[in-house]
């Protein structure tokens, strides 16, 4: 990142400081930040492919909503619901639900201080998600607890130029298993918005927590989200995203493995059209011996799109016996869509089974010519050899209610046939 | 398939009187030691061949002084001295023990384990010559139902006399002497070898192994050796045997060149146990082997081999994928143990339009060894719609060996497809110790493990082969774990 | 059953077990909790025949037969089955193959013949509906591709096969859910009889409401310092490893 003498950053000049409670300490570090840095460029190495200079030409700002209807948000209707309209909690839309062994409140209710464990140094983005926090939600689950019920987290932008700065932080206390939803989406009169996103996560002894995210705003949306998984030993972690819609999607995704006998499970697919660009970064760090993990992501890209994939996962000195698997996959249906893809394997211990893979290919011509044969479509052939490809990674996911609503949007957005 | 196995052999071979087949005008049996032009005219002076096979062991003496022997960076050895090599020796002269008591205990102890009657062991040891085949008496079965189908299958030497026309035709064609030093080495100094026509349409009905070949069991230093399938005709080539292969003759320099024309298949099997020199890897066998295949449309060429031992082996299988549709397959298995190194792989020229090639390569190193495997899959402009799969996993059962991949790929073509995997793993104590725990004994565990490593590999043998081979990589590897 | 004297094992020259006394008996179940380091481990490999280890000094009776006088694939045709914790994968050799390879080996052991394919495929049918094994594992390569729960079931599965007169479950329970933990229990109840024994080696209590144990050890610094009836486990998770060690000062 750059430093400079003033900081260039003015798309947050019309931003209101945070009215959340955060730690001092962690409002200094971002505030250092923000003074002297400057919007990453493609000199970058972590932001080589992803161009976000266009962020500083829209002076962004934060209102509320008076948004009624939600109705077509909703992905899972059970489910404990807390909706949040550009940042801010809304109670008349949220629904909760009091469930044994489940503490969940916004970060505006809650009275001691938001830490993070987030890099604020150098990183423009999560310091400017801590100086200017809207809200946020903390999903405490306690101690042996089993949530038989989803939890759903719903963030919405609506309006024009909004800029919302959220946090999600969850908490799965020892022996304990639950599910989240992450929905994020935008409004039909929403346009040139910014969703600014941070989850932090600690999974505790033996816990099981699954979170299936979708990104579904819409082509005049940018979306940075980064992710920090803490697990202890024993747990298992599984986190799905699936990357519909947004104009631009940066993933920072990184899960620290702290505790032996972890298995941690990263599944990705992206389907972009028109002139899309998504950003996948994830990071696995396996400090201890003992673990598995297993990554899978998927792209289709359409059009003029581009993605980006870049998966590290490290593999430390005394981190012997992990299975560690990652691969990449993606299909680009023109001429002018493009991938880069980057797996790296860091390896450090000498008893380990690590693989890596990544294909870029086209259709097979042949496949397409033989379902025509059959009295497909064109059009019907190659959806259908689309979404065979990306079914792999559907495959992983569990919640059949969130992939119930992910068809809907395929059906919606690529006119899929399921 | 065959059903001609060594015991049906050992009947033969007891029921039939022995002559020494071997006369020769000629006064001294052994030609002075180097090389130079003299020696090179009279090794064909020897062998009595048509001048056009003089000029052609001349041409490659040409080229051969003007290259350089190549350095490989992961294998390293004490260069033969080229000039103090004798090229020439009569077969008869090639008798390596005196009596059956001076054979090596340990050698006559893995050639029971692979379950090689003690006749057998004895041929391919070399102790009694008088049980050399002779081309009258037992291969004659063979070669009548061979004939009667038009298949050709006799050595170098014969075809040279026999079928001249068949032989200069495609002679050079797939590897030319200029293709590299050893090539060009034994273009003008080979010595014999095998030769194969399957004439059109024909579909070989049995295995041909080199067992039958009426020559000595030992494997000739500067092998030659030509496989001709004709249009749509089919054979599956055998060649080499599980028993360990000694010989003082430290360079083996072969080359073998197979054509597949329109519609043929030819599947080539290789199951090679070198002896490995003592255990400090003195002695062993360089093994510098060339072998291509070209391919016409719509034919396939397979190599699968299963080698272990020789103390320096550098062998590149390739397939030329010249006619449109034709399919290249490489199948391999390479043990290395001890001080052994290993520098193998393959390389696929995708030429024609919607050619396919598939390499499955298993490294097993054991030991201190080192094995790489060096794969190129070269794609020309013109070679529209082709595809590749490569899959190199290597084992490793120790500390101190070392495996290592490198991937070539060159690709013009846009529309092709290729995919490349490449994974390692170990076979530690940890899943000794699980076997252990399970009631299944050390050896037995380890014959599990690597032949379930294999199996894909294995597959693809004859059967006969493929068992005699399980037991080679079990036998091979025994003790190795740690 | 077992009957483990003074036992004393090392590794690399540091003393784990130091003096270990335990006695199980035919028909019980015997629970082993300790602070992580104490040696849990460390008697489930030694009893396996781990050679990695040294034993000083101590003996280990099974059935009348001097134990540490086995090679580990005879303790285990003898009867000794461990469960490992970390189950190894092994590539290429599919689950079915290395049971039957198993089975096999113990039966030639004792002089009998070779398992018949047709009694064996029944073998599996019954075991693997017993641990709830889908039938399509059972075919695949030994714990290749599966999670950590299918891993510790196909412990239990493979238990289940060679009918074990002693038992180690060695952490089986760690990394599971409920419901798993449930399915293996259910498996390690179903298969206890009056002739064999189990000793389950486990760090938390969770695992003891499904498999009830009759005694409780404590096993604190290479030793088994205290041993009660199952309500011990309770007073351990509850009071945590301080309290034994405090208890132990005194």
């Amino acid at each position: 990142m750059s430093k400079s003498d003033k900081s260039s950053i003015h798309f947050t000049n019309h931003l209101e400081k945070t009215s959340i409670s955060v730690d001092q300490a962690l409002q200094n570090e971002a505030l250092a930040t923000l003074k002297y840095a400057s919007l990453p460029t493609t000199r970058d190495e972590a932001w080589k492919y992803t161009r976000v200079a266009k962020i500083n030409k829209i002076e962004f700002k934060n209102e509320q909503s008076s948004l009624e209807d939600i109705q077509k948000f909703i992905i899972d209707s059970n489910a404990i619901t807390l909706v949040f309209v550009n940042g801010h909690y809304s109670d008349k839309l949220s629904n909760r639900e009091t469930v044994d062994g489940l503490t969940i409140e916004s970060l505006s209710n809650k009275s001691n201080a938001v830490t993070s464990s987030l890099p604020q140094n150098d990183e423009i983005f999560n310091s400017i998600n801590t100086l200017f926090l809207n809200d946020g939600v903390e999903i405490n689950i306690e101690k042996n607890s089993t949530i038989e019920k989803t939890i759903q987290i719903l963030h919405i932008l609506d309006g024009v130029d909004m800029m919302s700065n959220f946090k999600t932080i969850i908490k799965a206390g020892d022996f304990s298993k639950a599910s989240v939803i992450q929905g994020f989406f935008a409004t039909e009169n929403c346009s040139n918005s910014f969703a600014n996103v941070t989850t932090e996560v600690k999974v505790g002894i033996n816990a099981f927590l699954t979170i299936d995210k979708l990104q579904y705003e819409n082509e005049s949306s940018y979306h940075i989200n980064s992710e920090f998984v803490d697990q202890g030993k024993d747990s298992t972690f599984t986190i799905n995203t699936v990357t519909l819609n947004g104009m631009l999607v940066r993933n920072n995704l990184n899960i620290e493995v702290n505790g032996e006998n972890c298995t941690s499970n990263l599944n990705g697919a992206y389907l972009l059209k028109n002139r899309q660009h998504v950003d996948n970064h994830t990071i696995v760090d396996h400090k201890v011996p003992n673990c598995n993990s297993n990554e899978m992501y998927k792209g289709v890209i359409d059009d003029n799109s581009t993605a980006v994939f870049n998966g590290k996962v490290f593999v430390r000195k005394d981190a012997q016996k992990i299975n560690a698997f990652q691969s990449n996959g993606n299909v680009l249906l023109t001429d002018d869509a493009s991938i880069n893809s980057k797996p790296e394997l860091e390896i450090y211990a000498d008893d380990v089974k690590c693989s890596h893979g990544s294909t870029t290919g086209q259709l097979d011509e042949d496949a397409v010519f033989y379902l025509r044969a059959r009295g497909l479509s064109e059009k019907s052939a190659r959806k259908l050899l689309v979404s065979a490809f990306v079914q792999e990674v559907f495959d992983q996911i569990e919640n059949e209610t969130f992939m119930a609503y992910v068809e809907r949007c395929l059906a919606e957005r690529f006119s899929w046939i399921s | 398939m065959s059903n001609y196995t060594e015991n049906e052999l050992s009947k033969d071979l007891e029921n039939q009187e022995y002559k020494f087949g071997f006369t020769s005008n000629i006064q001294s049996d052994k030609a002075p030691k180097g090389l130079n032009e003299d020696i090179i005219r009279f090794i064909s002076a020897k062998k009595e061949e048509p001048e056009w096979l003089l000029k052609f062991r001349l041409n490659a003496f040409e080229i051969w002084k003007k290259m350089i022997e190549p350095e490989w960076a992961h294998v390293h050895y004490e260069k033969p001295d080229f000039q103090d090599i004798i090229y020439y020796a009569a077969p008869k002269q090639t008798k390596k023990y005196e009596s059956w008591d001076d054979v090596d205990p340990e050698m006559k102890e893995t050639m029971a384990k692979l379950g090689i009657s003690l006749e057998e062991q004895k041929r391919l040891t070399g102790v009694a010559v008088d049980f050399v085949m002779d081309s009258v008496s037992v291969a004659t079965s063979f070669k009548a139902k061979l004939k009667e189908l038009g298949i050709i299958f006799c050595s170098f030497s014969e075809a040279v006399q026999d079928y001249p026309e068949l032989v200069k035709e495609h002679m050079g064609t797939v590897v030319p002497s200029s293709d590299n030093f050893y090539a060009a080495l034994n273009s003008a100094v080979f010595t014999d070898g095998s030769f194969c026509y399957i004439p059109k349409g024909v579909k070989c009905p049995m295995e041909l192994s080199t067992y039958f070949r009426i020559n000595e069991a030992n494997t000739g230093q500067f092998e030659r050796t030509l496989v001709v399938a004709d249009e749509g005709s089919y054979v599956s080539y055998l060649e080499g045997c599980t028993a360990p292969q000694r010989d003082e003759n430290q360079l083996h320099a072969a080359v073998v060149e197979l054509v597949a024309k329109k519609n043929a298949e030819i599947k080539y099997s290789t199951v090679q146990n070198w002896y490995p020199g003592d255990k400090d890897g003195k002695g062993g066998i360089f093994n510098f082997v060339t072998k291509r295949g070209i391919c016409e449309e719509n034919s396939k060429i397979s190599w699968t081999q299963v080698e272990t031992g020789s103390a320096v082996t550098w062998k590149y299988p390739s397939c030329i994928l010249k006619g449109d549709n034709s399919i290249g397959e490489f199948y391999s298995v390479a043990v290395t143990n001890n001080f052994q190194q290993a520098d193998t792989g393959t390389k696929m020229i995708h030429l024609g339009k919607n050619t396919k090639s598939t390499i499955i390569s298993k490294g097993i190193s054991a030991g201190k060894s080192h094995n790489s495997y060096r794969g190129l899959v070269q794609i020309h402009k013109g070679a529209d719609n082709a595809r590749n799969f490569s899959q190199c996993d290597s084992l490793l059962m120790t500390d101190e060996c070392g495996a290592h991949t490198f991937p070539y790929i060159e690709c013009k073509n846009s529309s092709a497809k290729i995919e490349h995997e490449a994974t390692t793993s170990k076979i530690g104590e940890d899943q000794i110790f699980y076997c252990l725990q399970r009631g299944i004994s050390e050896e037995k565990a380890i014959g599990l493990i690597v032949n379930g490593y294999c199996k894909e590999v294995l597959n693809q043998l004859p059967m006969e082969f493929a068992v005699e081979a399980q037991k080679l990589l079990t036998i091979s590897l025994e003790g190795s774990v740690g | 059953m077992v009957t483990i004297k003074n036992l004393h094992a090392s590794i690399d020259g540091k003393e784990i077990l130091k003096g270990l006394n335990l006695e199980v008996k035919a028909g019980e179940i015997h629970a082993i909790m300790g602070p992580n380091g104490a040696g849990k481990s460390t008697l489930a490999s030694v009893l396996a025949g781990k050679e990695d280890y040294e034993i000083t000094e101590g003996s280990v009776d099974f059935d009348g037969a001097d134990l540490l006088d086995m090679d580990t694939e005879e303790r285990a045709r003898e009867g000794l089955f461990l469960a490992f914790q970390y189950p190894v994968e092994i590539p290429g050799v599919s689950n079915i193959n290395f049971l039957r390879t198993a089975i096999n080996e113990k039966r030639e052991h004792k002089g009998e013949d070779a398992i018949s394919a047709k009694d064996f495929m029944a073998l599996v049918r019954e075991k693997s509906a017993l641990v709830e094994l889908d039938a399509k594992l059972a075919s695949r390569s030994v714990n290749e591709g599966f999670s950590g729960g299918e891993k510790k079931r196909n412990e239990i599965f493979q238990m289940a096969m060679l009918e074990p007169k002693l038992s180690i479950l060695d952490e089986t329970d760690s990394g599971l859910d409920i419901d798993a933990l449930r399915i293996v229990a259910n498996g390690v109840n179903t298969l206890k009889s009056d002739t064999n024994a189990t000793i389950v080696i486990t760090h938390y209590q969770r695992l003891l409401d499904y498999i009830i144990p009759d005694y409780v050890h404590v096993l604190y610094d290479g030793k088994i310092v205290k041993t009660g009836p199952k309500e011990l486990a309770l007073e351990l998770e509850e009071k945590g490893y301080d309290w034994i060690k405090a208890e132990l000062a005194q």
